[in-house]
């Protein structure tokens, strides 16, 4: 395949890659250079006290704790329902396939406002909740909900593939070894998938901390109190503060780089472990 | 240990794959479970490891009942049909993780489990692998060790589906030997899975014969070749030849009865020797082996197979497309 393109001529190889360049510069270099640029407009100073002050640093500890929320309760609940679907036959299996991508066909303020209709004051929960002095919606519970929502298949869709791939042979084999269930997951299963697991991981951190729409529905934008980052940056953005908006987006680009660089560094092994478990697969 | 298996029943939904199986293993038998592809081996193996469980019936090791047992707690070692290793684990770190998983007060130490894998290494005569990875070996390697692993945790029943299945016929053949030898030193109750006849009647003490999900014959490998239950046993032992014989001339059967007779069984002459022999024409003649194989067409249109030595090959100067008369030696 290598020869074949090679054998493309000189100015056809590279007008295709100039294209390719121009629009990853023009659609998403130049943009993102933007927020760094215009967040430290007014210099260093002033960058550091648009992110220093009380309410983009609640902003940001209310992140990272949905983060820390969703990122876990995803991981557990992605391995279980990937060993589910990927090691056993059960009825309304393919439900549950379906049901687990469901968050990604739906809109975000869909997502967001099913939470609002539940625990909301005119919900089914709504009186309850208020009599025994609950508050969820307009309050970190329901962010913390609706990212869990928007992020739910980020791990499962990960892992199906790979324990799919990887059958239930070693599992068996640790069985007869005398392993214990526990023991056959911890040290079997769970080293097979790792990489795939981390990838996983690192896509979900990456929507839990930037969702923006589901969380802005059940939010309320009580500054310093229900405001994640994202929600921090409109109103700033919305007050025509740019330079502190944009510094403060400067925080999310930033996360988004190291993503890109964490998830292409798991790549390349996950493809790995991907490859190898379809080879072992089909030697028989 | 001894196993039986009583009256095991096993359905896929509306599938029978095992119907009323029963069977006697004494200690230290080495018994081959012979049937075609799809007859219910690599199950009944399942169900006595406990990977699966009937539908009916019992298992029953060493006069306890294990039906209600977890794998874990069987000690069976079990050599699966595609190895199983695990693959993120050295060949060391597989060989140990049946001692490594032990409750922790008869948990080996570090140094009993380095003794315990080499010495096993050293049984599978693969020393040598030790720091390897299983994609780093080859078939005929990954499936010795999966045997040394399974024996780490020193079983008392060792259940081998297609050990040698996806070799090829020479490493297939030193295997095979191998395990015979193996089994004579160690003697532990042994059951393998083959669909290689061969196979079956050269290594075990004892061969079951399997079809459809049932037993059709249990016996010596002796006994089993030369005396078949049924015309199911009689063919999948070794090719056989049909004749709608006269037996003998003028008894009142002679038109009805079916004679069986296995290709080395039968005389190959040039001219007629008796009233029982066959006129055939030769279409192919294998040459290269102990003995000569020859596949000639009756009279009547039926493929005939016929075995002779080198010697008789040689001075009947049989060629293609001649005519041969066929005459089976003895029958009973
Ligand atoms: N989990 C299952 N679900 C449905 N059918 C099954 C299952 N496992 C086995 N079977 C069926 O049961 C029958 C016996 O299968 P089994 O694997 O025991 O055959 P086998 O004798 O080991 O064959 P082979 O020599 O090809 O390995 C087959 O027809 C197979 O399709
Ligand atoms: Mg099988």
């Amino acid at each position: 395949m290598a020869v074949h393109l090679r054998s493309e001529p000189v100015w056809v190889r590279w007008t295709l890659i100039g294209m390719a360049l121009a629009f990853l510069g023009l659609f998403i270099f130049l943009p993102l250079s933007m927020v760094f640029i215009t967040g430290l407009n007014k210099g260093i100073a002033v960058y550091f006290k648009s992110i220093n002050n009380p309410d983009a640093l609640s902003a940001i500890r209310l992140t990272l704790i949905t983060a820390l929320v969703a990122v876990p309760l995803n991981l557990i609940f992605g391995v279980a329902a990937s060993w589910a679907i990927a090691k056993f036959d059960f009825y309304g299996k393919s439900f549950l396939t379906t049901l687990i991508d469901l968050p990604l066909s739906v809109s975000p303020v869909i997502s967001g406002l099913i939470y609002v209709l539940m625990f909301g004051a005119q919900g089914p929960f709504g009186t309850w909740l208020r009599d025994h002095g609950i508050k969820i919606i307009f309050a970190p519970p329901a962010i913390i909900l609706a990212t869990i929502f928007v992020t739910f298949p980020m791990v499962a869709r990960e892992l199906i593939p790979v324990m799919k791939a990887q059958g239930n042979d070693e599992e068996e084999a640790a069985l007869t070894l005398g392993a214990s269930g526990f023991q056959t997951f911890w040290r079997v299963t769970l080293p097979n998938i790792k990489w795939g697991l981390l990838y996983g991981v690192i896509l979900c951190n990456a929507r839990a901390m930037g969702e923006f729409g589901a969380v802005s529905v059940v939010s309320g934008h009580i500054r310093g109190q229900t405001n994640t980052l994202p929600l921090h940056i409109e109103i700033l953005y919305n007050e025509y503060n740019f330079t502190a908006a944009f510094a403060a987006a400067s925080l999310l680009a930033m996360l988004a780089l190291v993503t890109l660089f964490a998830k292409s560094l798991v790549e390349y092994r996950y493809r790995a472990e991907l490859k190898a478990a379809l080879r072992l697969e089909n030697h028989g | 240990m001894s196993i039986e298996v009583k009256n095991i029943i096993k359905t896929f939904g509306t599938f029978k794959a095992l119907e009323n199986i029963d069977l006697k293993i004494e200690t230290g038998e080495l018994i081959a479970l012979l049937g075609p592809s799809g007859s219910g081996k690599t199950t009944l193996l399942r169900i006595i490891a406990g990977l699966e469980t009937a539908d009916q019936g019992d298992i029953i090791f060493h006069g306890k009942d294990v039906k209600d047992a977890q794998t874990k707690d069987r000690n069976v070692g079990f050599v699966f049909q595609h190895y199983a290793l695990f693959r993120h684990m050295t060949v060391f770190e597989n060989i140990a993780f049946g001692l490594r998983v032990k409750p922790k007060d008869v948990r080996p130490t570090e140094e009993q489990i380095k003794a315990k894998v080499t010495e096993l290494l050293k049984l599978v005569q693969l020393d040598w692998v030790a720091n390897r990875y299983p994609s780093q070996l080859s078939g005929g390697q990954r499936q010795r060790i999966a045997l040394a692993r399974a024996l780490a945790i020193e079983p008392k029943v060792l259940l081998l589906d297609e050990p040698f299945g996806s070799l090829d016929a020479k490493v297939r053949k030193e295997l095979r030997q191998w395990l015979r030898r193996f089994h004579d030193d160690l003697h532990i109750t042994t059951l393998f899975v083959t669909h290689d006849q061969e196979e079956a009647l050269e290594v075990a003490d004892r061969v079951v014969v399997m079809n459809k999900g049932r037993i059709e014959q249990v016996g010596t490998p002796e006994n089993v070749y030369h005396n078949p239950a049924n015309v199911f046993v009689l063919n999948f032992l070794g090719n056989v030849n049909l004749f709608h014989g006269r037996t003998e001339e003028g008894s009142a059967d002679a038109t009805t009865k079916k004679i069986y007779v296995r290709p080395h069984e039968l005389t190959v002459t040039r001219q007629p020797v008796s009233a029982r022999s066959i006129k055939a024409k030769i279409s192919f003649i294998n040459p290269a082996g102990s003995v000569v194989r020859i596949d000639a067409v009756a009279s009547d249109g039926q493929s005939v197979q016929a075995e002779i030595s080198q010697e008789e090959y040689k001075s009947l100067k049989l060629q293609r497309n001649e005519e041969i008369c066929l005459t089976p030696k003895n029958i009973t």
